[in-house]
């Protein structure tokens, strides 16, 4: 029986993802022994034609070219994965959204007539249907295998959905805000890459994005209490994950707040 | 009958070696991460001499007291469950191959002696023995049996309860109620640091018996005891009255002091990952890309989560009010129905943890304040 075939886009993105899949070391051989890894340009010269049964999509929509080519991607793609902050939610680049990209151009580059861009970076679920979403900047690479192996044995892929909070508890750290002050996103930040900067005293950033109820007011409002200014509000939650709604909502509500207090 | 002895810091540590020469993993509280976590100790300087721990609703600072205080503080930032009921446990793996199915080989359950624990958190591992370890008929837990049964209970009596504690509320402390196998109380008494050394059990009497130069205690050294711990119960940060508490809960149902605290609530499950007797878990199942391989893992999970409640496509408590609704109720009303106590013992730590500082003690007390079972929106009891 021939192999499950995958492939592997990349758009607007760092290409840290990927290379997460070619990161998993041992592992990369199992996921060649169980699917066809058709066209994977990182990886190989050699394409093979769609349909695909399994692709994985990394990278945000910021161009008219690649809005067209995400439609065509999800015609020859049977089950769709996401892949990290970009695809899922537009990434650090979906900062665009809330400035002049005109004259971002302008500034950059020479000619910037040549440019042919968007004034958003919007993620890959905004234009075609997706299937799964794997957050993370990057993504977990074990996250990546259990993705495969989940598509390959027909179940649901075993992501957790709640917050940092858990992995960071599980792993035995004290609350890096309650214990020191340091304001911390875990609270309202999916779980997924093992709470990594609070297990080095730093608080998190959140790299993987809004966890399934994430009350960002009342965070606000205790990092207010730790001395954090609106500013320093909207600067926090603009960042990987900017345009997923939740940050963004609160993130447009303390940008409001420090206009209107002269901030 | 329990033998008293008393001794200096000295003792102490020999207490710590002759544990750990009767293969004893010890574990007691040390400083890291500015926090006390509890951990492996080898000698008395691995304790925290001369560090507290202030405690205040979503606020917790290590300090240095000025003195030299081996128990200073109130408790560790996490409880002791996670060595009963590791936050992931393997309950089994196995591969599959020609020859046919195998299961790897279980490791040898840890004998530990736990070194520092507080009466509150005695009383818990008491609650945990009542739904992990064999009972109601049922089974007990995988796993936690073979642990519990060969851990040995080092207690220490609180006499400087912090300010998130209501161990007098709910009758855990702060002097050992018993589960404990050693309980030390220490006294700072004419200058010095002194050590009221009991046992608990007979393996406590048998591991006392075996030490060398420990002393009997003086009349006013017992005394001094006695005064310390009595001051103690007199100093608790908080009180919860659970004077007819689980018919308020289960009659506030539709209370909208929840909807105040699905307000304030992050529903990031702090709470109950640092609660020594919150007990739920979930179980993942494994396998490996080719198929060969399986692992059936254990982890703590928490009513906090959507994914906890889900079930027929649908999360069944989708409101943070009725997740924190879920958690309070049972651990103060329906736990009493499952186990005949209340699910607190008063240690303090959801009110620490909660990174906005919610308390579980002002919350009861609001509900209190409020009742609504004699109001037409009380009738109907719990949704």
């Amino acid at each position: 029986m021939a192999l499950p075939k995958l492939a592997v886009y990349k758009f607007a993105s760092c290409d840290g993802c990927q290379l997460s899949i070619l990161d998993v070391e041992d592992h990369l051989l199992d996921i060649a022994s169980v699917v066809h890894i058709a066209n994977f340009p990182e990886a190989s010269r050699e394409v093979v034609e769609g349909p695909y049964d399994l692709t994985l999509v990394e990278g945000s929509i910021t161009t008219p070219h690649d809005a067209e080519r995400i439609h065509e991607i999800r015609r020859q793609s049977k089950y769709l994965v996401t892949i990290g902050a970009c695809a899922t939610a537009g990434g650090i680049q979906a900062l665009r959204n809330w400035k002049d990209t005109d004259l971002f151009a302008s500034t950059v580059y020479a000619n910037p007539e040549y440019l042919d861009t968007l004034h958003t970076s919007t993620p890959i679920k905004n234009h075609v249907e997706v299937n799964f979403e794997l957050r993370g900047c990057p993504v977990d690479k074990m996250a990546l295998v259990e993705v495969v192996a989940a598509f390959v044995q027909g179940r649901r892929p075993n992501i957790p959905e709640y917050s940092v909070c858990v992995e960071c508890k599980r792993k035995g750290t004290p609350c890096v805000m309650v214990s020191h002050g340091t304001p911390c996103l875990g609270p309202v930040t999916q779980a997924g890459c093992g709470a990594l900067c609070p297990s080095y005293n730093r608080g998190c950033y959140g790299c993987f994005g809004p966890m399934e109820s994430p009350n960002t007011d009342m965070l606000a409002a205790a990092w207010q209490r730790l001395g954090v200014s609106h500013r320093g509000l909207v600067d926090a939650f603009r960042g990987f994950n900017a345009y997923a709604e939740p940050f963004r909502i609160a993130s447009d509500h303390h940008e409001a707040l420090a206009v209107a207090q002269g901030e | 009958m329990s033998e008293m002895y008393v001794s200096g810091q000295s003792g102490i540590g020999r207490l710590i070696q002759a544990l750990a020469e009767r293969g004893h993993r010890v574990i007691g509280p040390v400083v890291r991460n500015k926090a006390l976590v509890y951990d492996e100790i080898n000698g008395v300087e691995d304790l925290p001499k001369g560090w507290t721990d202030l405690q205040e609703p979503g606020r917790y600072r290590l300090e240095q007291r000025g003195d030299e205080k081996l128990f200073g503080y109130v408790v560790g930032s996490a409880s002791w469950k996670q060595f009963l009921n590791p936050p992931e446990t393997v309950l089994w793996s196995g591969t599959i191959n020609p020859e046919g199915f195998m299961t790897d080989p279980a490791p040898e359950p840890p004998k530990y002696a736990f070194f520092g624990v507080r009466p509150c958190e005695v009383a818990a591992l008491g609650v945990l023995d009542k739904v992990y370890a064999t009972s109601n008929g049922l089974p007990s837990m995988a796993g936690y049996s073979a642990i519990r049964e060969q851990a040995f209970i080092v207690a220490v009596n609180c006499v400087e309860p912090g300010g998130n504690c209501f161990c007098v509320s709910m009758d855990t402390g702060p002097t050992a109620r018993g589960g404990h196998d050693i309980v030390i109380t220490e006294i700072a008494h004419n200058g010095n640091m002194r050590y009221l050394i009991e046992s608990g059990t007979a393996a406590g009497a048998e591991v006392l018996d075996g030490m060398a130069n420990l002393e009997e205690p003086t009349k006013s050294e017992i005394e001094a005891r006695d005064y310390f711990l009595t001051e103690a119960a007199a100093a608790m940060g908080r009180t919860l009255e659970v004077d007819g508490l689980p018919e308020l809960l289960k009659g506030n149902a539709r209370n909208p002091r929840w909807d105040s605290i699905a307000d304030r609530c992050l529903a990031c499950a702090n709470c109950t990952m640092v609660c020594p007797t919150c007990f739920c878990n979930t179980v993942d199942d494994n396998l490996s890309l080719d198929g060969t391989h399986a692992t059936r893992t254990r982890k703590w999970d928490s009513c906090f989560t959507l994914g906890f409640s889900y079930m027929h496509g649908r999360p069944m408590r989708e409101g943070i009010g009725a997740r924190y609704r879920q958690w309070i109720t049972h651990k103060l009303a329906t736990w009493v129905d499952q186990f005949e106590e209340m699910g607190c013992v008063g240690c303090g730590r959801c009110i620490t943890w909660c990174p906005v500082g919610i308390d579980i003690t002002q919350e009861a007390a609001a509900i209190r304040r409020a009742d609504l079972r004699d109001t037409p929106i009380g009738i109907g009891g719990f949704v």
